[in-house]
């Protein structure tokens, strides 16, 4: 088994003690910033969200360019359900997981089929034809001004949503636990490989007798769940739902932050989404204007200088200190 | 019912001339630049400028828009694409995609957020009557303009030169260049003149697409759409695709405006459910 940068890679699930260290972060975090919670609890989101992307781009190899349809309807589901009276945040969160999940099997078909060029064109309609939706059914998700209403009830029936966003932070981080783990499960299972296999070479891979497509569509399917949990987990822990929840810069921006930290490694959404945010947070506080020209300078330049993002320049550097030795 | 024919062929025709440049670019140089819909933007800002600041009549700020366009496509062809061609398409994608950030931000900074609007001059807002359809004089040279440009592309591809060495620089780059091609030279031109073209659409379309700094956002689906529909055989193909998208486009905002973009997305999908490969493509690259 060769990975993507042609180091070799096996099947090796075992914890690193790196790997337990980098999640006592958010806790030490925690602990540090008490004040910048609702900042930490983002992350959080914003590193779901781009684990559900990297389980598409980094091990199916799919390249979408609307992933935010998918966030954007599980936040809308969880949103409405909560507005709704119906404000227990567990059940909310699994029912935008499920809507988001329904539209990603019904449109993998679409997707999955055509070249990458096709795949592109699909993905961003998808996404731009549910942000007309929601922008025109005014009636119903508050349009450009946004969804208000969106009252939780106490999690587990026990944690009120506090205003310094104590609860927000550990239900988020629980939550993108639990699913890091079994995304990570999932990768290094068969299923995983498979999906690998497909990405190197889909022909072969059915040559060998892996269901290609059938596995594309688990998947697809599985990245708009996470997805959806994503925009749900935002959705209560914001209490308030945007209309650029579905917009294509959020679609762009979870491309970003995934490159950033580094494709197809999981641990990169997670690495990206903190420096993304903590980026997004001092420039959009300079000039909120022009967040977008700092947004495209760094996708140029990553393109052109840092490949791999953050966890492959690490990569790399460790690689050249070993060949010192 | 003739009016929003006509209407909609025109705007057809304008989405091809937009739309042109990327069909070469990622239909046959199989390079995805989603940044094609900037180009368009500084033809029309080109365009505003000048009309509006320095007040050069009208026909000549759509040659004006063409040469900054394709000026900027091929010193940034030049200095960043070039070095992109070999790498796979994510990285394309993110690279073009960094690039509509920026001059999004960039039209932001120096024109501002709002909807730009132009005075096109008299004689262009007249109306001419043909048997009881009514056109303005500047949809007619919309028209007629686009369709001379469309005849002379296919011209050049198919009978010049030039349009051979770029076929052959496509197929097969290396034999291409063994026989004494200039590949490089080759797509830097076509890339420019695609630029350019984008371009000299964005400062035609003012009137009738709008401009602001979400304008390569807002229409880069329709070029895509154009591409991957209308297929990289020949000029034809897009050009089809761009008058089919064009009319369903207008058609769909004139009898069900509540609908807004919707048709167009309609019509994608159905196309793909049809034709994978496009209506007029070969199967997929």
């Amino acid at each position: 088994m060769v990975g993507p940068q042609g180091t070799p890679r096996i099947l090796d699930d075992r914890w690193r003690p790196a790997e337990l260290a980098l999640w006592l972060l958010p806790i030490a975090a925690y602990v540090v910033f008490p004040l910048r919670l609702p900042l930490l609890s983002e992350i959080m989101v914003i590193a779901l969200f781009a684990l559900s992307l990297d389980l598409l781009l980094g091990y199916a190899g799919i390249v979408s360019l609307g992933h935010a349809a998918f966030f954007g309807t599980g936040a809308y589901a969880a949103g409405l359900l909560a507005q709704a009276g119906w404000g227990e945040p567990v059940s909310g969160l699994l029912a935008g997981g499920a809507v988001a999940g329904v539209l990603g099997f019904a449109t993998s078909f679409l997707v999955l089929r055509g070249s990458d060029l096709t795949r592109l064109m699909v993905t961003l309609g998808i996404a731009m034809m549910l942000f007309e939706a929601a922008n025109k059914l005014a009636w119903l998700t508050g349009g450009a001004d946004g969804l208000y209403g969106v009252t939780m009830w106490p999690l587990l029936g026990l944690f009120d949503f506090d205003i310094y966003g104590r609860t927000a932070f550990w239900y988020a981080l629980a939550v993108l636990f639990l699913l890091f783990l079994a995304a990570r499960r999932l990768v290094h299972a068969p299923f995983g490989l498979a999906l690998r296999g497909i990405r190197q070479n889909r022909l072969r891979m059915a040559a060998i007798g892996a269901p290609a497509g059938r596995h594309l569509v688990v998947v697809y399917t599985i990245g708009a769940v996470y997805a959806g949990i994503a925009g749900a987990l935002l959705a209560q822990t914001t209490q308030f739902v945007s209309l650029d929840v579905l917009g294509f810069q959020r679609s762009a921006e979870v491309l970003l932050v995934l490159v950033l930290g580094g494709v197809g490694r999981l641990y990169g959404a997670l690495l990206g989404a903190a420096a993304f945010v903590v980026m997004h947070d001092i420039l959009a506080g300079l000039t909120a204007q022009y967040w977008p020209f700092w947004l495209g300078l760094s996708f140029i330049a990553l393109v052109l200088f840092a490949r791999g993002g953050v966890l492959g320049l690490g990569e790399a550097v460790w690689a050249r200190l070993r060949g010192l030795r | 019912m003739l009016t929003v024919l006509v209407d909609g062929v025109a705007y057809g025709m304008l989405l091809f001339v937009l739309a042109v440049g990327l069909s070469v670019t990622l239909g046959l140089m199989n390079f995805v630049n989603l940044a094609h819909g900037a180009f368009a933007m500084v033809g029309g800002y080109v365009t505003v400028l000048l009309l509006n600041r320095a007040g050069v009549p009208f026909l000549l700020c759509l040659p004006a828009a063409f040469l900054a366009s394709a000026l900027l496509g091929a010193v940034l062809e030049r200095t960043l694409y070039v070095h992109l061609y070999d790498r796979g398409h994510l990285d394309q994608v993110l690279f073009s995609i960094g690039l509509v950030f920026v001059a999004m931000a960039v039209a932001d900074y120096f024109m501002g957020a709002q909807q730009q609007i132009i005075q096109l001059p008299a004689w262009l807002r007249e109306r001419l009557t043909f048997g009881g359809v009514q056109i303005s004089v500047y949809r007619l040279l919309v028209i007629l303009l686009c369709a001379a440009l469309a005849a002379g592309l296919q011209l050049t591809l198919t009978r010049s030169r030039f349009g051979a060495r770029l076929r052959a620089a496509v197929d097969d780059p290396v034999v291409a260049r063994g026989l004494g091609i200039r590949v490089g030279r080759i797509f830097s031109v076509t890339f420019a003149v695609g630029s350019g073209l984008a371009g000299l659409g964005g400062a035609l379309g003012i009137d009738m697409l709008g401009l602001d700094p979400g304008f390569a956002v807002r229409f880069m689906i329709y070029f895509l759409v154009v591409v991957a529909v209308g297929g990289t055989e020949s000029i034809t193909g897009p050009f089809l695709a761009s008058l089919l998208l064009g009319i369903a486009d207008v058609a769909g905002k004139y009898w069900f405006p509540e609908t807004g973009a919707f048709i167009i997305y309609a019509v994608m999908v159905a196309v793909l459910l049809v034709r994978p490969q496009g209506l007029f493509g070969r199967a997929g690259r």
